[in-house]
């Protein structure tokens, strides 16, 4: 009775246009492979945004911007779950970098990286690591942060959106990857990449490529999903599918990483995992909290060992 | 009792608002100075700010009690203290800093503080979390200057809260929840004044602009938009910001804007949030009135028109808060002096029957199998009121109205205070209610600012009205339920009213519930 019913749910839903790609079409047109082999230190921090997108450019990155920091926009529940991963974030790089956790900007005079898609990930699935991604977050926070992403549009989307306010205008975008990242010998306090590892081809690689960029005993902190049977039916079925928060597709469950091999991979590449928590979601009050039971989301957080 | 907004009268002192603008003038060149360092690009952005319009991080619109203390609360939380706050109210005794002298006339409005509002003022910590379950860890300090004025606490504070039937009465008394005090009747001035000295003696960064909000917009028309690049650029940036414009031709940015600005607030209107509520057609007199000694005990009796109430001030005055209908109310502001003070002694002792006494019906024994813990009071007698021989200030009159906002958040705006709702005063609960609006807004405040959200955020602010809206509904519908129970007279009725009376007066938890909720424990009077 229960499967059946899924299955009329799940083909019904088939036949609706996804409510992102419809915006998205009309801006997807640079591949994010071309992005890639330019070599772009494209820092379009250091010229007015007027100078390096037209008027009308401006105004459509502007306008598709609006809708995914919208809130209370169609990707509300991504927006709520920031601040519980920042909570997280705030406080243990508080401790770890011995600051004032009541200060405004705790991280004044600290360097952040936030690795968004590094790896081969679709073109079109691109907001969600931008849209929800912590750096306006830790820039408000004092930090120095650089955001890379590996397609152009979205550098360009983000550059839009940061600029809207002073505190976050700070932020360095840059069209590149982790790897071409270190190639440039960039090293950071602390390296950030959240929900981005369980869409990278090789996790192990991209981990060593973190570690590399990282100062040593600098933080690393990771985001992701476990592999388990909740997290197929939270993050697959009732994420993509019945609830549409992302679009289908998103996640590949068979990519996905439990906390035993994250730690593992990360101890292989000289990072100790300190303190890992979950993510629980209320779907009664819209909140998300931390917690203790790691099977659906986790994060983590490590430091560089010094060698 | 309660705060009543006066509508203030927008003095335009000409001299003062010029030198006030060089002063912003100065301040926003300042902040455009320091903020933009390794961004020369906006440089022409910023110049176009400097000019006349000015960017903040919070923009309090309503210099009043409630604005006041939300300002001083953002100034002492750390997380919030280095927030760029614009206050804009046209009362001028926000500019001149005029000192109250002991033996000025007492303010005919007066606020009655409840513990919680105390501890908040205190920056009782403990007490504090106690109350409100708040994390606030530094005082908002204005308790201090508070008590170089006159005010007094109900210490061994009695309410004696009585039917005019004569059938029932209760009496409280602080002792009754182990308490010093059960609240603190503070005028309005004194308030105002302690909170702009603690606002002041901060290093805070704020701005007070002496004038009226005129109009405001959230989402700056997109069909305004400039042909050249500098002007698309400003747009994009003043976008996500709210901008107000002032009567003084000042326009100003900020990423929040706080309506403080009371029951007719102007912000509620330009925001387009609907409310609910009606007027009750009972009106409110309100005077100091002075006694032969001095008084200890807050009194309230209710009558068939409406609550009269008597609260102790210190130096043997008192303030009364009336409630009667509008064509008595007129009759009692007209009348001379005299004819009023004896209507007034009539109305709080005389007529209606007689006094109720503490032994009718035996309650104490009726009610012994509750159990032993008999609270203090339950064995008090009856006290009548003390005489009042003369009128110390002029009377004035409020119609009263429940007013409730449907709505307490939208992007940018928040409103709190009588701006969000005004309650009936006949428990002096409306300032309060605001108080408790300010120490939440703030510490939601803190906590965005903590994870880095911007401070205008939606879900960031319907965090606060989703925390305030359930407690102000619940003290409206409480006291909005007090109000109704009175307005009929009607005899079942009235002995219904006496029996809920002795139930509050001999049932021990039940008196306990509600003192405890009457202080500011957000909890329902029943268990």
């Amino acid at each position: 009775m229960f499967p059946k019913l899924l299955m009329r749910q799940l083909r019904f839903l088939r036949n609706r246009p996804l409510l992102n790609l419809r915006f998205l079409s009309d801006t997807s047109t640079t591949p994010s492979q071309s992005c890639n082999s330019t070599i772009t230190p494209n820092k379009l921090h250091n010229h007015s945004p007027s100078s390096s997108l037209n008027y009308l450019e401006l105004a459509k990155f502007s306008a598709i911007a609006d809708t995914w920091w919208d809130s209370q926009g169609p990707f509300k529940p991504l927006h709520a779950m920031n601040p519980t991963r920042l909570a997280f974030i705030r406080s243990t790089l508080c401790r770890h970098f011995r600051k004032d956790p009541y200060s405004a900007r705790p991280f004044e005079g600290l360097s952040f990286v936030d690795v968004g898609c590094g790896g081969g990930i679709l073109s079109e699935l691109f907001l969600s690591s931008i849209t929800i991604s912590p750096m306006k977050p830790l820039a408000r926070m004092g930090a120095t942060v650089t955001g890379i992403d590996a397609v152009e549009n979205n550098v360009k989307i983000a550059r839009v959106h940061a600029d809207l306010d002073p505190e976050t205008s700070t932020i360095e975008y840059c069209c590149t990857t982790a790897e071409k990242l270190l190639e440039e010998q960039r090293k950071f306090d602390a390296v950030i990449a959240l929900e981005v590892i369980e869409h990278v081809a090789d996790p192990a690689e991209f981990c060593k490529s973190l570690a590399s960029l990282t100062v040593p005993n600098g933080a690393t902190v990771i985001s992701t999903i476990n592999r388990s049977i909740r997290a197929y039916a939270a993050a697959i079925v009732a994420a993509e599918y019945i609830l549409h928060w992302l679009p289908k597709g998103t996640h590949q469950w068979s990519s996905f990483l439990t906390p035993e091999e994250l730690v593992l991979i990360l101890k292989r590449a000289s990072i100790n995992v300190k303190q890992m928590a979950g993510f629980e979601y209320n779907p009664l009050t819209g909140r998300w909290s931390l917690s203790d039971d790691i099977s659906v989301n986790f994060i983590a957080f490590g430091t560089k060992i010094p060698r | 009792m309660n705060r009543f907004v006066a509508r203030r009268l927008c003095v335009n002192v000409y001299g003062l608002r010029v030198q006030r603008r060089n002063l912003c003038s100065d301040e926003a060149a300042k902040v455009a100075a320091t903020s933009d360092s390794g961004q020369k690009s906006n440089g022409e952005v910023k110049q176009s700010f400097t000019n006349n319009d000015h960017q903040y991080d919070v923009a309090i619109v309503g210099g009043g009690v409630v604005g006041m203390a939300l300002a001083c609360s953002l100034a002492t939380t750390p997380l919030t203290k280095n927030l760029n706050v614009a206050i804009i109210d046209s009362n001028p005794a926000l500019v001149k800093r005029d000192c109250i002298k002991k033996e000025d006339p007492p303010d005919p409005r007066v606020s009655t503080v409840t513990p919680a509002t105390i501890s908040f003022f205190k920056g009782d910590y403990l007490t504090l979390i106690a109350y409100m379950g708040a994390l606030i860890t530094k005082d908002i300090g204005a308790w201090q200057y508070i008590e170089q004025h006159r005010h007094a606490y109900f210490d061994r504070m009695q309410v004696m809260v009585w039917d005019y039937t004569g059938l029932g009465y209760t009496r409280y008394n602080a002792r009754d929840v182990n308490k010093e005090v059960l609240g603190c009747v503070v005028e309005n001035k004194v308030l105002h004044s302690s909170l702009l000295s603690c606002l002041q003696n901060s290093d805070f960064r704020k701005t007070i602009y002496p004038s009226k909000l005129i109009s405001m917009t959230l989402q700056p028309s997109s069909s305004s938009t400039g042909v050249d690049n500098t002007s698309a650029t400003a747009l994009f940036t003043k976008r996500h910001l709210a901008k107000l414009e002032l009567s003084d031709g000042n326009n100003l940015y900020a990423k929040l804007v706080v309506g403080a600005d009371g029951g007719k607030s102007r912000v509620r209107e330009l925001t387009g949030f609907k409310t609910t509520g009606w007027n009750y057609s009972q009106n409110a007199v309100i005077c100091t009135v002075e006694h032969t000694k001095e008084n200890h005990c807050a009194w309230q009796r209710f009558l068939p028109a409406g609550p009269i109430a008597l609260l102790p001030m210190g130096d043997k005055f008192s303030n009364i808060v009336w409630t009667m209908n509008p064509e008595n109310s007129k009759d009692c502001k007209s009348m001379n002096e005299d004819e009023f003070v004896q209507t007034l002694n009539h109305a709080l002792d005389y007529g209606y029957g007689p006094h109720p006494k503490s032994s009718s019906w035996g309650a104490t024994g009726m009610f012994s199998w509750l159990g032993r813990d008999v609270t203090i009071s339950a064995n008090e007698s009856f006290e009548v009121p003390p005489k009042v021989v003369k009128l110390a200030s002029e009377r004035m009159v409020f119609p009263l109205s429940l007013k409730h906002a449907n709505e307490y958040a939208s992007k940018h705006v928040v409103l709190i205070g009588d701006a969000a709702h005004t309650v009936h005063p006949l428990a002096g609960q409306g300032v309060n209610l605001g108080f408790g609006d300010s120490l939440a807004l703030s510490r939601i405040v803190a906590e965005g600012i903590a994870v880095g959200t911007d401070i205008g955020e939606v879900s960031l602010l319907k965090k606060y009205e989703a925390e305030r809206k359930p407690a102000n509904v619940m003290m409206m519908a409480v006291l909005d339920g007090f109000q109704k129970a009175y307005s009929v007279d009607l005899g079942p009725l009235n002995i219904l009213r006496a029996a809920a009376f002795h139930g509050a007066q001999y049932i021990p938890f039940l008196k306990r519930n509600i003192i405890s909720y009457a202080s500011g424990e957000q909890r329902l009077p029943l268990p």
